[in-house]
């Protein structure tokens, strides 16, 4: 015993001299009098083989989703199957693995051929957009967890006027590229960090995560899924789909009658009213807006991909790594009287500093270029959206939007049409 | 200016997804890959213990018996200014009590971590590492973690002393040196 402790004190008086926490193995294994063995150390093997059952959950879910849409138009059978989604790949499964997600792996396997993509994360990517090409957007509508927590709470979901609702439909396509440009990067997963509601699902997460998803879950009362709408990077890709899907949730099962009922049914703003009689504009008039967009478009892609350039300086402060690098040189130049954890550990460390400001000078180039490119596609985004808006549909019926629409099946039910085989039982119902 | 029809777009999409398959097929790969820390590398900041999707942190203090010097005064169990040298929570270094001492034989105890309890804050292996063998370390408990797409711990360590391992070998456990050899 006294051996022991007199080696303690000897390596302290040791370590104090020479101010190091390098050394290690001071004592030899004792050799035990009694027949004691020591333990083994517990080191599990990893499980990663449950996760076939996800993509069989996923594509059944999608299929079921699809049928409940197209052929059933049953609003109920997809509220409920949103919940089963909500229950399974939300709470069971700790909203981990999420197709929303499963876009900065894919682009991670891209960007870095090493990275690894497991198949399951694939099918995750793959299969909405597969069904979205095909179906409409079924998965938004009650596959998505996140989609699905929302759309419960969504009980008082008030229209956002349409002007407002076109400049933050916006967002999602500048999330998507930023977080393409952060995991291109290397600069992380920006999408799984600011997941608003994977902190319920887990039932943990830091304080201001789960005061964001608070925010979230109480503006959904009253503006119908927030995230889905004005954020999620992923629905840009299956509005994208959407767009050309072979079938589409229609409003009315037969002939549209054009009674207005399914106008105030979407808490999504995702129904086009018919076009009014008559041009809303002289023709000459539009000929000349849409000629003058067109000839604004490459200042506008241009402008944008000058600012995306401007701010990839300050976009590289998504890298932890420039972090590091700034933090220590406000350091040196005495700003900062104390070290953080991470510059603590940089000074400890065989990195060199130079070594640091190399890296970070690398890290800074592919911000710089990778945020121009940022900037052009959201340029190219707004002027297909404007381009978008100045173009007169004919359009003789409600329809909708196939690029907005989630699929939820609220308007099924507001469809006389659909009601019709009904109407000789519903005495109150106007002829 | 024609629009986009159905079948332009399925095109474009079949020949990405093609280019996509083809990149898939052409590079190298390694395999599923779980993450791990580095024992040599950690430097028990304690952010483990925090910054894990999971609460408590999948990662936990796990015992190298073979290296451990089986102190009576041991430096990962007993607070630095611990008045005396028993099982009394005021003497007791770890925050949450999950290192068990069992008295082995004159002068030997033998350290084990309770992996329910433990928390993974690394207070422990600060301590083994400074007046022990560092027989105390941190590794990723591989049943537990969930394995996300960037471990949230990984991006925050101040050490980089997280890395990504094969599935089939995912631990970077300590053993005895060889001969003269520094430990591994």
């Amino acid at each position: 015993m006294m051996r022991c402790v007199r080696l303690v004190a000897a390596s302290s008086v040791f370590l104090i001299l020479t101010g190091t926490a390098a050394a290690e193995f001071r004592f030899p294994m004792p050799e035990f009098a009694s027949d004691y063995q020591p333990p083994q150390v517990h080191a599990p093997m990893p499980d990663l083989d449950n996760s076939a059952l996800d993509v069989a959950v996923l594509a059944g879910a999608l299929a079921v989703a699809a049928w409940l849409t197209l052929k059933a138009r049953s609003r109920r059978g997809l509220f409920l199957l949103a919940m089963f989604s909500l229950i399974y790949f939300g709470f069971w499964r700790k909203g981990c693995v999420c197709a929303v997600g499963s876009l900065q792996n894919t682009v991670a396997a891209v960007a870095d051929p090493t990275f690894e993509v497991p198949l399951v994360v694939l099918a995750f990517f793959v299969l909405p957009l597969a069904f979205a090409l095909f179906f409409g957007r079924v998965f938004c509508a009650s596959v998505c967890p996140l989609g699905a927590i929302q759309e419960m709470v969504a009980v008082r979901p008030a229209h956002v006027p349409k002007p407002i609702e076109q400049v933050l439909a916006l967002i999602p396509y500048l999330y998507l590229g930023l977080a393409v440009l952060s995991v291109a990067t290397g600069a992380g997963f920006l999408i799984c960090r600011y997941d608003p509601f994977v902190g319920f699902f887990r039932q943990g997460a830091s304080f201001n995560m789960l005061v964001l998803g608070g925010v979230f879950l109480i503006a959904g009362v009253f503006i119908g899924r927030p995230y889905c709408r004005f954020f999620c990077p992923y629905g840009v890709l299956l509005g994208w789909m959407s767009r050309f899907a072979k079938w589409h949730a229609s409003i009315t099962p037969g002939e549209c009658v054009q009674c207005r009922l399914c106008e105030e049914a979407c808490p999504y703003g995702a129904i086009h009213a018919p076009s009014t009689v008559g041009p809303p504009v002289e023709r000459r008039q539009g000929v000349r807006r849409l000629a003058a967009l067109l000839l604004a478009t490459p200042l506008i892609v241009g402008s944008s991909a000058w600012a995306g350039a401007m701010t990839g300086e300050m976009l590289a402060r998504l890298h932890p790594t420039v972090n590091l690098a700034e933090r220590f040189t406000q350091e040196e130049r005495g700003v900062f009287q104390d070290m953080t954890l991470d510059t603590e550990a940089f000074r400890s460390s065989k990195k060199s500093v130079p070594q640091l400001y190399a890296e970070v000078d690398e890290i800074r180039r592919q911000f710089r270029r990778g945020s121009a490119w940022l900037g052009a596609f959201f340029g190219i985004v707004v002027s297909a959206k404007l381009l978008g808006l100045s173009v007169v549909r004919r359009r003789g019926n409600y329809e909708p939007d196939r690029q907005a629409c989630l699929s939820c099946g609220r308007c099924f039910a507001y469809c006389p049409v659909e009601a019709e085989p009904k109407a000789s039982t519903r005495s109150d119902l106007p002829s | 200016m024609k629009p986009l029809d159905r079948r332009d777009f399925l095109r474009a999409a079949a020949v990405a997804a093609g280019a996509g398959l083809g990149w898939r097929a052409a590079s190298p790969k390694p395999g599923a890959m779980v993450w791990q820390i580095d024992p040599q590398t950690c430097v028990q900041c304690g952010r483990c213990a925090t910054n894990c999707v999971l609460n408590p942190s999948a990662v936990k203090c796990v015992h190298s018996f073979q290296i451990c010097g089986y102190c009576d005064l041991c430096g990962g169990y007993l607070q630095p200014g611990a008045k005396t040298r028993d099982t009394g929570a005021e003497s007791q270094l770890c925050p949450v009590s999950a290192i068990t001492r069992t008295f082995v034989e004159d002068p030997y105890f033998e350290y084990t971590i309770d992996e329910d309890r433990c928390v993974g804050c690394g207070k422990c292996v600060k301590g083994c590492a400074l007046f022990g063998n560092g027989s105390l370390y941190l590794q990723v408990q591989q049943d537990l973690c969930v394995h996300c797409n960037e471990c949230a711990i990984a991006r925050d360590c101040p050490a980089d002393a997280f890395r990504q391992v094969p599935a089939e070998d995912p631990y970077l456990l300590k053993t005895r040196p060889a001969e003269g050899g520094p430990p591994v």
